[in-house]
């Protein structure tokens, strides 16, 4: 059979992705992960000196926390398969990245293990974080040197 | 392509041991040993991948009344880098070592060669299989089995299982290798690797077909065609290319997967099992017992296997695949 | 105590929005969560360059601090105050201070995950 045929009968046969019911249940869930980290400013604003502007930091430290407790009894995974990108977009998908390979890499010890693969995931994360910023700053100080735009 | 074996080595024993996880296989009466521990109490995964591959021999040797100086060869392999279970497994049974890989095809190219060794008189008794193990395979294909990526419902699970034969010269009322036939590499452009049935088809369409052709043989001549891994959607789509090819629809149902059936209809599998330890636990224990409990007499095993690696998909390859048959007779 | 509720259901609303594109990118486009993530890392960064980002985050909470997205809006963000502060010299120095509380969580957790926790293979 040729490759053409081939593909095409493969294309017929093989199930087809449900479109509609991933994204309605990556709209519930991420809303919903959303909606906890919400809870959890209101808590740090009502009980700690965070005001909306500084509140952001330690909510998303406790939502990584939290990402880190389910990762490490394993019910990340099974939340992320129910969820798809509602579960990996949210910081704690990121946490969740990192704390899986960490937790992997432990039986390689500490430095060549967790430390080296710890970032498999959320490496490209963090490059193209920090890359961007750079670059979008750099353009912004360009323009508003020439006089084309204000901070 | 197709070897035909003149002496007829006969399969006198297997030995089958598998993780706790395939307790849920619909083939687990089959199993020699389900260990309650995927990593046998061991430091790490690929620890415990050898310790399978180590317990699945010992209960050959004990089975047949063996001891390792008895074994003139061992012949296997594994999904993990450079195999190192297996080789650590043979370094335990101190035994002449031959490692292979040809993936999931693995479990049906050692055997072959085990075959090979005996039909020229230079093996009196040699060990072949093959295993894979959960945690080492995901971990280094895929992503941390703690991470929640989902996966479409044409992926598969990797089995946690070491599946290994006794092969000899020939015996009365036992399994036989008649003949079988080595796969070329097959690449009809997958890119999937949540989709190994679609990419490994076409490569046990093209083995099955050249045996049949060589031998001057029929999908009617055996009881049962039997693929390694191809899954629940792959198993559909090789029936679609036979009954293409002008196979009547009641010769259809002699293909079987051991992939597609291994954790039965649970979902929570998706399309089924895979990996090296898939088709070698299913040929070596459930297989076999077809033969010896009369319910088969002709069988055509073909373990399917994907030629791709981590790094070769991140450069952008595509997946190629092979496929390997062998013909088991019974007396 | 219906702005308490408003709130909650602006954040379900931007939170789930952003995961829905990120869902499209992976199902439609077929890209990988690597990339998706990159890709949503980025988004944010242009558009805190675009003054967008800060207004986002004051109109939805959490449904715009908790997606990735807020990732690379922080990190730029803190890029952009070394640069008005301090110009060209300040786009050097700022970033290398540019930091993000979700990575310093995730590297620190991640690290006392490895001690205390062991994969686990199941299937459901």
């Amino acid at each position: 059979m040729k490759e053409q045929q081939y593909n095409s009968l493969k294309d017929q046969i093989t199930p087809k992705t449900p479109l509609a019911i991933n994204c309605l249940k990556a709209f519930a869930v991420g809303g919903l992960i959303c909606c906890v980290g919400q809870a959890i400013s209101f808590f740090y604003m009502m009980f700690f000196d965070f005001t909306e502007k500084t509140v952001g930091n330690p909510t998303v430290a406790t939502m990584v926390f939290l990402a880190m407790l389910l990762t490490g009894f394993g019910q990340y995974r099974k939340l992320g398969q129910f969820a798809g990108a509602g579960s990996a977009v949210p910081v704690t998908g990121f946490g969740n990245a990192v704390v899986s390979a960490a937790i992997e890499g432990k039986t390689e010890g500490l430095v060549l293990g967790v430390g080296s693969n710890m970032f498999k995931l959320a490496g490209s994360v963090i490059l193209f974080g920090v890359v961007s910023a750079f670059f979008v700053t750099l353009i912004k100080l360009i323009l508003v040197s020439v006089g084309v735009a204000a901070w | 392509m197709v070897i035909v074996f003149q002496s007829k080595p006969s399969i006198l024993s297997s030995g089958v041991v598998v993780g706790p996880l395939e307790k849920r296989s619909v083939f687990q009466t089959y199993f020699d040993k389900i260990s309650a521990d995927e990593r046998f109490q061991k430091v790490s995964n690929e620890k415990g991948n050898a310790m399978l591959i180590s317990e699945a021999c010992q209960t050959i040797l004990k089975k047949s009344n063996l001891n390792n100086l008895d074994i003139d060869y061992l012949l296997g392999g594994d999904l993990v880098n450079q195999m190192t279970p297996t080789n650590f497994a043979a370094r335990e049974l101190a035994v002449s070592f031959i490692g292979l890989f040809s993936a999931c095809a693995t479990s049906v190219s050692s055997i072959v060669i085990a075959s090979l060794l005996t039909e020229l008189g230079a093996s009196n008794y040699s060990i072949a299989g093959a295993s894979s193990q959960h945690n080492s395979v995901e971990r280094q294909f895929r992503y941390p089995v703690d991470y929640g990526g989902q996966k479409p419902a044409t992926a598969q699970w990797t089995v946690t299982a070491a599946g290994f034969v006794l092969v000899g010269k020939h015996q009365p009322k036992l399994p036989y290798v008649e003949a079988a036939t080595i796969g070329k590499v097959i690449d009809y452009g997958a890119t999937d690797p949540f989709h190994m049935g679609g990419a490994m088809a076409p490569a046990a369409f093209d083995t099955i077909q050249a045996h049949l052709k060589k031998r001057s043989q029929t999908v009617k001549d055996y009881d049962v065609i039997m693929t390694g891994d191809l899954g629940k959607i792959g198993l559909k789509i090789l029936i679609a290319m036979f009954a293409q090819s002008g196979v009547k629809k009641e010769d259809l149902s002699r293909f079987r997967d051991a992939g597609a059936e291994f954790y039965g209809e649970d979902t929570a599998f998706l399309a089924g099992a895979s990996g090296a330890g898939c088709s070698a636990a299913v040929y070596s224990g459930y297989m076999m017992e077809q033969f010896k409990s009369g319910r088969y007499k002709r069988v055509l095993l073909v373990a399917t296997g994907a030629l791709l690696s981590p790094l070769s998909f991140q450069q952008g390859e595509t997946i190629p695949c092979t496929a390997h048959a062998i013909e088991i007779g019974m007396g | 105590m219906s702005t308490i509720g408003f709130t909650f259901l602006v954040a379900f609303i931007v939170g789930g929005l952003i995961c829905l594109i990120g869902q499209l990118l992976m199902d439609v486009a077929k890209l990988t969560p690597g990339h998706t993530l990159s890709i949503l890392v980025v988004v944010g960064a242009i558009l805190d360059g675009l003054n967008l980002y800060e207004s986002l985050i004051n109109f939805a909470g959490a449904g715009a601090t908790i997606p990735i997205t807020s990732f690379g809006n922080s990190l730029t963000h803190g890029a952009m105050a070394e640069a008005e502060k301090h110009g060209w010299i300040g786009l050097l120095t700022g970033m290398f201070e540019v930091t993000s509380s979700g990575i310093s969580a995730a590297i620190l957790f991640g690290f006392i995950a490895a001690l205390i926790f062991k994969p686990k293979g199941k299937v459901d």
